[in-house]
């Protein structure tokens, strides 16, 4: 009779096809395939720490809280922007290899890790912050309905999953993105802020908001749920109106 | 020796804001009218004549140019669709030419062939005589007085 080891977790053998760069000795980028074993619970950033941990130190991405809520480790697995953290890698198809490349649309700096100044850039140009004349003693207090307003825009970690998904961003990265109107909206319409004109006058430019072309893309790859396109038809309509 | 610090929040050119804007404002009333005059145009022109297609002549062209109504109609819609059209191919070029050389010449060509394009249709429309074909009498007697 065939003996069967009771309590083993059963694993799989997977192929990861990494994209790696090193500036100090590649010209070009270049595919380099890795066989790990994992188990059913492991996520695709868990292959990566096994390929770092136990086979190549020099594998180089970025993560830090390794539960989606950084926004670290934005990366383009099977040709779709995701949270490697979020990822599991029983969810994809694992009789093929898995592809993992940096996100799209900035410069890579080294493997998986891209030059994100750009990207803040924009987002530090939306004012992302309260901006209000008067100086309460106590919180400024708001209704649940004004508060649902912005509600979705305001769960954005900054992974940037959606602004390099973004096929205008990839030609263009002078265009804002949608993770800065994304950010401008979660200000734009909140009812304690006073800059909503100043901000809709911002994205009221070659750059900003009619660059949008309604692709979707952001929608899709926002591992958060945003309704991203959604958002920036309503900051679109609020540029229309001059006002929020 | 001094260090010269790149400009750290170097404010974004602001150069034809309002004509995006109005841009995508014509792009969407030019695109909810012509729906309705281009469904319009097929239905007369295809739809509505006995022969279908086959009706189209010289002689039904000069028909509906001899009424002003459909010279405005037809000029309408000769300069929305060119113009939207070539807006469309403009955001185009925008998107996907990354050279700035290249995104100028594009833009020069697409936006002088619709130029002349226009120039075109516009005089074609507002000049048309019918009576440069002999034939027209037989299909609109009356029209042409020696």
């Amino acid at each position: 009779m065939e003996t069967k080891e009771i309590g083993v977790i059963p694993s799989f053998t997977v192929t990861l096809m990494v994209r790696r760069f090193d500036p100090e000795t590649d010209s070009e980028p270049k595919w380099q395939d890795f066989d790990v074993t994992m188990f059913g619970t492991d996520r695709v950033l868990d292959a990566l720490h096994k390929i770092k941990w136990e086979l190549d130190g020099s594998l180089t991405f970025r993560r830090s809280c390794a539960h989606g809520v950084c926004g670290s480790d934005a990366m383009r697995i099977n040709g779709r922007n995701r949270l490697a953290c979020k990822t599991l890698i029983k969810d994809l198809d694992i009789t093929q290899p898995i592809y993992v490349e940096p996100i799209k649309g900035l410069k890579v700096e080294k493997d998986l890790v891209v030059d994100m100044e750009p990207f803040y850039q924009a987002y530090r140009d939306v004012k992302p912050f309260l901006i209000a004349s008067d100086t309460p003693a106590a919180e400024r207090l708001q209704s649940p309905e004004d508060r649902a307003r912005f509600d979705d825009t305001t769960k954005c970690i900054l992974c940037a999953a959606c602004t390099t998904s973004c096929p205008v961003f990839w030609t263009d990265n002078q265009y804002f993105g949608p993770a800065a109107i994304v950010n401008a909206h979660r200000f734009i319409f909140d009812s304690r802020d006073e800059a909503a004109e100043v901000r809709l006058d911002i994205l009221n430019d070659k750059e900003g908001v009619w660059r949008c072309r309604t692709t979707f893309n952001c929608t899709e790859a926002c591992p958060r749920g945003i309704e991203v396109t959604k958002a920036i038809a309503e900051v679109k309509q609020a540029v229309l109106r001059g006002r929020r | 020796m001094s260090v010269v610090i790149e400009q750290p929040n170097q404010p974004r050119s602001r150069k034809n804001a309002q004509w995006e804007k109005r841009a995508w404002i014509f792009m969407r009333i030019s695109g909810a009218v012509l729906l309705v005059m281009i469904l319009g145009h097929l239905m007369v022109n295809l739809v509505l004549p006995e022969r279908g297609v086959k009706s189209i002549d010289f002689a039904f062209v000069a028909g509906k140019w001899a009424d002003p109504f459909w010279q405005v109609y037809d000029g309408i819609m000769l300069w929305l669709a060119l113009i939207h059209g070539t807006n469309g191919m403009r955001t185009l070029v925008n998107d996907y030419a990354e050279r700035e050389w290249v995104r100028k010449t594009l833009n020069i060509a697409l936006w002088s062939v619709a130029a002349i394009l226009l120039i075109l249709g516009t005089l074609v429309i507002t000049t048309f005589d019918p009576c440069i074909d002999p034939d027209v009498e037989n299909y609109l007697p009356g029209v042409c007085k020696p």
